[in-house]
């Protein structure tokens, strides 16, 4: 630890993630001062939220990673009374419900299952030594299908759909046999119009929207094509800071949140899209490498399913705004306006930091 | 943790690491995957986007030009334009449908019927399009709203322009009207064109000089936001007004025609004989265009169509009548035309004719009969046997010939759609029928009755040839046409449809001296206007059985029972040394032509030649009505 400041405990942080987090924050309240229209309240809110999310990053960062091993099933058992909790509210008051409220805090129950569901599927493979076997597995997958399930009931797609990625994520690293994988795609394949049945309008609608936007260009299929002229109206160069004009006369929906990036490509066109990238590409490979060298099998399983969903996330953003992935509501990691995914997102990076800085053996 | 084997440890990491570089692998592959869309969108397709872009910011909006007006020929409007209001809403921009309708309820007058046709259009439009929920609004209710727009999100007054007829029912059938285009109208009109109006004429002038009065449409770029809202104007391009139109007509003889034919049904065309020019287009009874224009409720169209006096029928234009007596004067040119009669011929008339060789009598309409006639005093007097005889010398396929020379049988070519042509029959005729002619029925064409159907435009017309000695003019409404701008004037040219040859100029001019003692001789059949009249007259009265009140064949059915007397028909012109005017009236169940038809025709006339000492011309107009008064929202 350097510094001029001598506080009086050892804070553990790794200083290439505060970095690349600051540089994202910065770049995060310069879109979002473009995106919302100059609405300063907005990017002061955004600039809350980050910092409350460092310093929930910072005290993650300092809880040894064995105590949230052990903790592991705790948080997730928390996890799926409080989703349960959201059902039955959502029931009662029919309609979609993802929040439960607590008094002066929303508290939004998937979020929390964003890192309950990895750290609880790292703790039980990891309890039973890599590769992990069958009944390992067997149980493992209820531990993902159950809170996956819940979300999915919710209703909301996108959140389940990553959950369950970052879920499988962890069963990927923990080495299960890639027979299983193949033959777990090709069943996948051969349920899809089992899902499709299954699926509700609006889901379906954006599915089909996104096999040919143009079906309906002023419904389903708008998000697609508005996102898409901006993207590729931004050219090479950029339409320049603030004079995004897809933004600006409303066209492009949801910018500051899920079409964020759709802004940020208008206006800096690709060559701001590569910076953008290099700083995820820095960001990403930094958390590969704390993943690469941690030590214990919970600690590897952990870091490892959070770089790899949160490149997930990047990808699917960009994907869905560029048009080659449905509009599945993913919003884009560190740049998006948004509390709780930023909240959780944060705390991930802390649980990787945590990973980092205790390790016993310094190798590098 | 710390008792795990060390050899397991070694597999883990060895399967750890495979993972974690195989994923690795996955995430560069998958970035080179979005770099190559990017650049595909960014790169490849970026002037496509560009345009799209654009596209989505600058909407082309169209800007209605003003539509011409239409005055008489001393420049009385008949038909213009006036502003209104229309009250708006975009649903999509609206929070709470129910607390605006409420607040606008308070600013302007919403009836149930407003609100309901409001909901329903509501649910037949996407949220962002413009429903109307208010026509018409006041000059003050528009204020209200203008005033209160800062405090109702989503709502919009949108003025435009709207045809109206400040003389109500006067001249209609000359005029038309517009009303909303129709599925119909999109088929044959270029769209493009008619971009940012909703109106099209649909008879009259209004119809036949569509394309002068429509003008150009005009064009604003305008940007918008996504919710269409207008940021501003980046171009225009100015609408051209459509022309204005000044007709033949002179509004207070049409007026003199109209209040003459009131309570009637019938119909008076005046012209001037030598150049074609349509001084008075009248048909009775006739109705207000002005509900014609936004739409008319069924209910006040059917009572329309319903009335036993038929209005919606343009009887001048459509009118198909026998001519009865009428048809004299060109027989007799046809006849002594043909070589075959001398004007000094003479026939007997006992008060009835037979062919040879048959018992029917056809009978003369004076009973005792008239002695001795020759051509001058058949005409005079309109003895029946004389052209009885006539007509069986000259036959129906020569008096086809002839009447067809007059311009019989075919339309005359006003500036107005849809004329009727009239029949002028002939054995080829009947034949294509799959029947055989009678010559019965030659006998009765002597005196315009049997199959022989006119138009009261091809009377005018006819008698106008008379008149003029020279041709057949095609009867012209437009007198000119003024640039709205510029106010220059371009006048129509008189057009000859035909000229009329005749052998010797003599024989028309015994007709004329015929047509003038109908009006002034001692016996003639309308003397009744010629005693007092200041002017000499020419003219010939007819009296026939109405045939046929043409264009829709399930009118007349239900008409023709009810309606069995005479129909009375006058022509004429004057002064008849050297004609100025030429007249045709019909009265539907008139009775004798040289009485209240002949009347009628004197009036017209009077004004023409008298007109400048008419002082009660003025009063003849009807009032125009300021559209407030008139137009009730629909």
């Amino acid at each position: 630890m350097s510094g001029r400041f001598r506080l009086p405990f050892d804070l553990r942080y790794d200083k290439h993630l505060v970095a690349a987090l600051l540089a994202f924050s910065v770049v995060s309240v310069f879109v979002l001062y473009s995106a919302s229209g100059r609405n300063l309240s907005a990017v002061g809110s955004q600039v809350a939220r980050y910092v409350f999310a460092f310093i929930v990053m910072f005290a993650i960062a300092q809880v040894r990673p064995e105590t949230m091993r052990r903790y592991s099933p705790h948080i997730f058992g928390i996890g799926l009374i409080s989703l349960l909790a959201v059902l039955i509210a959502g029931e009662i008051g029919k309609g979609a419900q993802r929040w439960l409220s607590l008094g002066l805090l929303n508290v939004q129950p998937s979020e929390l299952m964003k890192l309950a569901v990895p750290m609880v599927l790292s703790w039980w493979v990891a309890r039973d030594g890599i590769p992990p076997r069958a009944r390992t597995l067997a149980i493992g997958g209820v531990l993902i299908v159950v809170p996956v399930f819940m979300i999915y009931k919710q209703p909301d797609l996108g959140t389940a759909g990553m959950i369950l990625a970052s879920g499988l994520m962890v069963l990927f690293l923990a080495g299960i046999s890639w027979k299983l994988i193949i033959g777990a795609i090709i069943a996948l394949t051969a349920a899809a119009p089992m899902v499709w049945a299954h699926m509700l309008d609006y889901q379906r609608a954006r599915v089909m929207s996104f096999l040919n936007p143009q079906s309906d260009p002023l419904g389903a299929g708008y998000h697609s094509i508005q996102s898409m002229i901006a993207v590729g109206s931004g050219g090479i160069f950029g339409k320049g800071w603030l004079d995004s004009s897809q933004a600006h006369l409303g066209y492009l929906p949801e910018r500051t949140t899920d079409f964020v990036f759709a802004v940020f490509a208008e206006e800096f066109g690709l060559l701001g899209v590569l910076l953008l990238f290099s700083l995820y590409a820095f960001l990403i490979g930094r958390c590969m490498l704390i993943a690469y060298y941690a030590q214990d099998a919970y600690s590897r399983l952990l870091a490892g399913a959070l770089a790899l969903t949160f490149f997930l996330y990047f990808f699917v953003n960009i994907g869905m705004v560029t048009g080659i992935l449905p509009v599945v509501g993913v919003p884009l990691p560190l740049i998006s306006y948004g509390g709780s995914s930023l909240v959780t997102l944060l705390a991930g990076f802390g649980i990787l930091m945590s990973i980092q800085t205790h390790r016993r053996i310094v190798q590098h | 943790m710390l008792n795990i084997p060390l050899k397991d440890y070694f597999r883990e990491t060895r399967i750890y690491g495979s993972r974690l570089t195989f994923a690795a692998g996955v995430m560069v592959l998958i970035v080179v995957i979005l770099l190559t869309r990017l650049l595909w969108l960014q790169v490849v397709h970026h002037k496509r986007y560009v345009t799209q872009a654009l596209a989505n910011q600058i909407t082309p909006v169209p800007i209605p030009p003003v539509r011409g007006l239409i005055l008489d020929r001393n420049g009385v409007v008949l038909a213009q334009n006036y502003p209104v209001y229309t009250l708006d809403i975009i649903p999509e921009q609206v929070s709470n449908m129910a607390a605006t309708l409420k607040k606008l309820g308070k600013l302007v007058t919403l009836t149930p019927a407003d609100l309901k046709q409001f909901q329903h259009e509501r649910k037949n439009h996407s949220r962002f399009e413009n429903i109307t929920l208010r026509a018409h609004l006041t000059d003050e209710e528009a204020a209200r709203i203008a005033i209160n727009r800062p405090f109702l999100q989503g709502v919009d007054l949108h003025a435009r322009l709207q045809r109206y007829y400040p003389l109500g029912s006067f001249a209609v059938h000359l005029l038309g009207y517009v009303g909303r285009i129709t599925e119909d109208d999109l088929r044959h009109i270029n769209t493009a064109a008619y971009r940012g109006t909703s109106f099209i004429g649909k008879l009259g002038i209004e119809q036949f000089y569509e394309k002068l009065l429509l003008g150009k449409v005009g064009v604003k770029q305008e940007e918008t936001n996504a919710h269409g809202r207008s940021l501003g104007v980046l171009a225009r391009t100015e609408p051209v007004a459509g022309k204005n139109l000044i007709l033949n007509v002179d509004a207070h003889l049409q007026a003199i025609g109209e209040n003459a034919l009131r309570g009637e049904r019938g119909a008076a065309i005046v012209m001037n004989p030598n150049t074609g020019s349509v001084l008075a287009f009248i048909s009775m009874p006739n109705y207000d265009p002005n509900p014609f224009v936004d739409g008319i409720n069924q209910k006040a169209y059917d009572a329309l169509l319903n009335n036993p006096d038929k209005p919606l029928i343009n009887r001048a234009l459509n009118g198909q009548y026998s001519p009865g007596s009428t048809i004299k004067p060109f027989l007799g040119l046809g006849a002594l035309e043909s070589g075959e009669v001398k004007a000094s011929d003479t026939v007997t008339c006992h008060g009835w004719f037979q062919l040879p060789g048959d018992r029917h009598r056809y009978r003369d309409w004076k009973r005792g009969g008239h002695g001795v006639m020759d051509l001058h005093d058949a005409i005079e007097q309109s003895c029946d046997v004389y052209f009885y005889t006539i007509a069986v010398k000259l036959g129906i396929d020569y008096i086809h010939d002839w009447l067809t020379k007059l311009g019989f049988g075919s339309r005359t070519g006003i500036d107005l759609d849809n004329e009727s042509a009239g029949l002028v029959p002939s054995r080829a005729w009947r034949r294509a029928q799959g029947e055989r002619w009678y010559i019965g029925e030659t006998v009765v064409t002597g005196i315009g009755q049997g199959p022989l159907l006119v138009t009261p435009l091809q009377l005018v017309d006819a008698v106008s040839a008379l008149a003029n000695g020279k041709a057949l003019m095609r009867p012209e409404l437009l007198r000119a046409i003024e640039n709205p701008v510029t106010h220059a004037l371009s006048y129509v040219q008189p057009h000859v449809n035909k000229p009329l040859v005749l052998d010797d100029p003599r024989h028309l001019q015994a007709i004329v001296r015929a047509m003038i003692d109908v009006v002034n001789g001692p016996h003639g059949t309308a003397r009744g206007i010629g005693w007092n009249a200041p002017y000499p007259i020419a003219g010939k009265t007819g009296t026939a059985q109405l045939m046929t009140v043409a264009q829709n064949a399930v009118y007349h059915r239900k008409d023709v029972p009810e309606r069995l007397r005479d129909n009375a028909l006058f022509i004429s012109f004057a002064p008849a040394d050297h004609p100025q005017v030429a007249v045709a009236v019909i009265v539907e169940n008139g009775g004798h032509g040289g009485g209240e038809a002949a009347h009628i025709a004197r009036k017209l006339m009077d004004y023409v030649i008298l007109g400048k000492k008419d002082k009660t011309k003025a009063s003849q107009l009807p009032v125009a009505n300021t559209p407030k008064e008139e137009v009730t929202p629909q």
